[in-house]
């Protein structure tokens, strides 16, 4: 489990960053996004996989949440 | 000699890295790197924030330089304690010319060294006491200061003391912030940890300690984040801003003070120039108090004229016309300068190897001049300054991360630079080549760089550098007549 932050980027998608590795990373897909169910298993532009709890969506980026890695690029 | 094609490059970085056992080399190809616009990903072409080998020759600092030496530092009204031997906190005073106001001493601390001096006994039963008692007497002595921070330094960490605990005891006593800081030099591969536990710092300590005592506001309100003050930069800085007509609530942290950090959370915009020492508390602000940040290069006319557009493009209209009568202001002359320069400056090719930011930021202001950088790199950078460097550099042009001392020395040798752009551990040894250097962390004490102020200094810097008589004097001491 690790925290990381998700926010929005430039072109208005979402962007993944992990404080304890300072790694920045775009988001390629996210499982889930819809107000109600917000999460699920997220894909980074660098290849690696990580998945968050479905939740609700948050009311306001950046938002920092707990996440599990699935697959790491590296 | 003309630009090198990219298979000229790669050769290049081929042939250096021959020299090295099998093993380094593997590891070190991957740092160095033929730059390539088309990539979007610089972790695709290159690796970066990797410990260094041991047996190179590395420019690197550690987590305590990144945390006393650069973000914490600069802080003037309050008192940084150099906790550990005293050697850290000597070697390392007042070396990166933080400009600051004020009466050293009696209401600033920037150029004073205060440490806990370690001794054999320290080490053995602990100094916590030790510390306790060095805080009462910088209360004693120095009455006027704003709060205390503790730079732990290695031994801290291995001998496990609870430098918490004291701060806070102290803290209530004095009833002025103590910060404790983990900054153990061993922490981390770089100084770059060093500027992430930093933040981690004031996130913790500092940033909500007025969150909710009352503050006047404007809709102007604006922070200078990573600005470190040096010759006078994030002053150059903020007049800009301010002819601008925003309001400048704190500078983070050249020339800064406690309570300008703690009333940071209430600005309406971050303006963030180092991006590598300060992202980490500027992404916190967005998250906690919803403040945008936004990344800004003060090098060079053309680069400052975008900066000032995109910042003016979160305010209203009056910003923007004001931005514009600025920018018109600052025309002509910037012109001057260009026009005085660049015929003197223009066609010289640039090699630079610096820390945070200006391996990319610099390069727009040699541009201006019509010069080209050839090479850079980051001691301490990560790939997501790598992703934006990439876009800044020409093609086939070389991109080396943490370069080592033999790389550096052959690249230069190679690719023949005009003009090298590193640190004062870089300077001699290209001197002695008979080629002219500039330091580009202190601006050889000269500065302010930043800024349209900081530009014609910057020029002028350039071209008594590149166009000293005393280049063509020089011969190196290998190429003499025995």
């Amino acid at each position: 489990m690790a925290n990381i932050m998700i926010q929005r980027d430039s072109k208005g998608g979402y962007q993944f960053y992990l404080p304890k590795r300072d790694l920045e990373d775009g988001i390629d897909s996210m499982e889930f996004d819809t107000p109600e169910k917000w999460g699920g298993e997220i894909k980074l532009s660098g290849g690696g996989t990580y998945y968050i709890e479905p939740q609700p969506a948050p009311a306001r980026l950046p938002y920092s949440v707990r996440a599990k890695r699935i697959d790491a690029a590296e | 000699m003309t630009a090198m094609t990219r298979e000229e490059t790669q050769a290049l970085i081929q042939e250096v890295l021959e020299v090295y056992p099998e093993k380094a080399r593997k590891d070190r190809e991957k740092h160095l790197a033929v730059n390539d616009q088309s990539v979007e990903q610089s972790k695709k072409c290159i690796t970066s924030n990797r410990k260094s080998l041991p047996g190179v020759m590395t420019i690197r600092g550690c987590a305590y330089a990144g945390s006393k030496g650069v973000v914490w530092g600069p802080i003037k009204d309050m008192i940084h304690i150099s906790h550990g031997p005293v050697g850290c906190g000597q070697y390392s005073r007042a070396g990166r010319r933080n400009y600051y106001v004020g009466t050293t001493g009696v209401n600033a601390f920037g150029t004073m060294n205060f440490t806990s001096d370690f001794q054999e006994k320290d080490i053995v039963f602990g100094g916590d006491k030790k510390l306790a008692k060095l805080i009462t007497e910088i209360e004693g002595l120095f009455p006027l200061h704003k709060g205390i921070s503790i730079q732990s330094e290695c031994p801290i960490g291995l001998i496990g003391d609870d430098i918490e605990a004291v701060a806070k005891k102290s803290s209530k006593e004095m009833n002025k912030p103590v910060v404790p800081v983990r900054c153990e030099g061993f922490r981390g591969v770089s100084q770059s940890l060093g500027h992430h536990i930093a933040n981690d710092a004031i996130r913790d300590w500092v940033l909500g300690n007025r969150d909710t005592s009352a503050f006047e506001t404007t809709p102007y309100d604006v922070t200078i984040i990573g600005d470190y003050n040096i010759g006078g930069d994030a002053w150059a800085t903020r007049t800009i801003l301010e002819e601008m007509g925003l309001r400048v609530i704190a500078q983070w942290s050249g020339d800064g003070t406690l309570a300008e950090m703690e009333n940071t959370p209430k600005a309406k915009l971050n303006l963030l120039h180092c991006y590598r020492s300060m992202n980490y508390i500027s992404r916190h602000m967005e998250e906690k108090y919803g403040i945008p940040y936004m990344e800004y290069n003060f090098f060079g006319p053309t680069k400052i004229e975008n900066s000032l557009r995109e910042i003016a493009a979160f305010f209203d209209d009056t910003i923007k016309a004001n931005t514009e009568k600025v920018i018109a202001k600052y025309k002509p002359m910037m012109q001057a300068v260009i026009d005085k320069y660049k015929p003197r400056l223009e066609g010289k090719r640039v090699m630079l190897y610096v820390g945070g930011l200006r391996p990319r930021h610099v390069i727009g202001a040699y541009e201006d001049l019509g010069m080209e950088v050839v090479g850079t790199g980051y001691e301490f950078g990560h790939n997501d300054d790598y992703d934006r460097t990439i876009k800044e550099m020409g093609n086939a042009t070389l991109l080396y991360d943490d370069v080592t001392g033999l790389e550096f020395e052959e690249f230069v040798k190679r690719v023949k630079p005009d003009l090298v752009g590193s640190g004062i551990k870089e300077k001699f040894i290209f001197q002695k080549m008979g080629i002219p250097f500039r330091q580009m962390h202190s601006w050889d004490y000269s500065g302010p760089y930043h800024s349209y102020d900081g530009f014609a200094i910057f020029a002028r810097d350039m071209d008594m550098t590149l166009n000293n008589p005393c280049w063509s004097q020089l011969t190196p001491p290998w190429k003499k007549a025995a």
